[in-house]
């Protein structure tokens, strides 16, 4: 494996600088935004690579633990982030990080044992990026799905209305949307899956044969994880579109916009 | 009782409600704009949350399942989407009588919904009401302020002819006092001080 020094990592800088420069000339307005986002992905991989180390070094069930849940805490917000209309109260942080908690967790808990077979089961070299990855994909499904799921609702409150006035049952009178919001979550994974290789080489992988791995190792792994993901953003976002449609009616099968509230 | 019985409905701003309609008897509510007439009628069906008892032949809402409880007592919104492609999507098992009472042959059922004007929507969601459910109870909400005279005629007919064939209890709102004057057996005022009959 090539080691990277400063001077290596300066050089690739001043294609950031050259950006900024041009983002001047031609008056794009970007140039103050490139220069902090270069500084922001310099520190905060800088100083995840600080804690990694640190974590790496303490290969302990307890610390991996409360490593995970702040990253899963991390991720909730994100998705309540994303949302235009977010559920009322806890369900708002609770229905996103719940549905990540029960995909991303128990699938890299079953990577981990029964897959890869790390030794202790918490070892952090595979535990940390393996779950990242799944919390990283699975909150994008997870976000689409209640996203689209409370616009819907808010949009087409009149048919979801009309049907239950016609005696159909809530789950009735949302299923097609329901069903659209899922479709919506998953497609993005299945695209990666279709063209991975084709139109891009995944990221990990490429990473991977960078630093040295032997391909077929790489990409064993890549299929792994992009399978893992599949999994995860799949039961993630079934588990949080039917969380948040079961929400959105009360126990009379009322539409209840009321639990919603603009971001 | 038999029929439909409203006992302390309370709306926002307005005296607590109390009205009964018997069976294949039609009671005409009118008021002002946004008095709340239409909330009145979401209410009894149960689709907005509410404070007081209703009853139909002697059983509360709660006894029923929410769906089952609006198979019963069914509400015609003054506005009806449709959600499919065309017509004949929304019907499961159309019955040609209720179409030609109401001014269609049956091949209205292979239209495309975005053909169809305001009032042909209107009489549509009529027949979609009556089709499916045959409901015991008849909640109509200005079911003919997108009609000409002759459509008006023909609804205001199927209307009078289903509560006294169905012996259903029907409460239409309307802000039309002379078709109240035409339709009911009982008339209503809604105001902040409550229902009056008059």
């Amino acid at each position: 494996m090539i080691h990277l020094t400063s001077l290596d990592l300066s050089m690739a800088a001043l294609l950031i600088v050259l950006l900024a420069l041009i983002s001047l000339a031609m008056e794009l307005g970007l140039a103050k935004k490139i220069i902090i986002a270069g500084a922001r992905t310099t520190v905060q991989l800088l100083l995840v690579g600080l804690v990694l180390r640190f974590l790496f070094d303490n290969v302990n069930a307890g610390v991996l633990i409360l490593t995970a849940l702040f990253m899963l805490f991390v991720a909730g917000r994100e998705v309540v982030a994303r949302q235009k209309r977010r559920f009322t109260g806890i369900w708002g942080l609770g229905i996103g990080t719940f549905s990540m908690f029960l995909s991303s967790f128990t699938i890299a808990i079953m990577a981990l044992t029964v897959i890869i077979n790390a030794e202790p089961w918490y070892e952090p070299r595979y535990a940390i990026p393996l779950l990242g990855m799944l919390l990283g994909n699975t909150m994008s499904g997870i976000a689409i799905g209640l996203d689209r799921l409370t616009t819907a609702a808010w949009e087409h409150r009149a048919i979801i209305e009309a049907r239950l006035m016609l005696g159909q049952r809530a789950d009735d009178a949302i299923s097609r949307i329901r069903r659209d919001c899922i479709q919506n979550g998953l497609i993005p994974i299945i695209n990666v899956m279709s063209v991975a290789g084709i139109v891009s080489l995944p990221g990990m992988m490429t990473g991977q044969i960078l630093s040295g791995t032997p391909p077929i190792e790489a990409v064993k792994y890549q299929i792994l994880i992009l399978f893992l993901i599949a999994g995860g953003t799949g039961l993630g976002t079934v588990s949080a579109v039917w969380l948040g449609s079961r929400r959105l009616f009360d126990d009379r099968q009322r539409l209840r916009l009321d639990r919603l509230r603009k971001s | 009782m038999e029929g439909l019985v409203i006992k302390n409905l309370v709306l926002r701003n307005i005296e607590p409600i109390n009205l009964s309609v018997e069976k294949g008897i039609i009671a005409g509510i009118a008021g002002e704009s946004g008095i709340g007439k239409s909330l009145l009628l979401r209410a009894l069906a149960d689709i907005d949350p509410h404070e007081g008892e209703v009853f139909f032949d002697g059983k509360s809402v709660e006894s029923f399942p929410a769906h089952e409880w609006r198979r019963l007592v069914g509400l015609l919104p003054a506005e009806s989407p449709w959600w499919f492609d065309v017509v004949g999507e929304h019907f499961s098992d159309p019955d040609q009588s209720l179409f030609n009472a109401l001014g269609f042959d049956m091949d209205v059922l292979l239209w495309s919904i975005t053909r169809l004007s305001s009032g042909e929507k209107q009489r549509l969601a009529v027949a979609r009401l009556l089709n499916g459910n045959s409901p015991g109870a008849l909640l109509l909400d200005e079911p003919t302020a997108n009609l000409d005279s002759g459509n008006t005629q023909r609804v205001e007919d199927l209307i009078t002819d289903y509560a006294k064939k169905q012996s259903t209890a029907v409460i239409v709102v309307s802000h039309d006092t002379e078709q109240l004057d035409r339709l009911s057996d009982q008339k209503y005022f809604l105001d902040r001080t409550g229902l009056k009959r008059f």
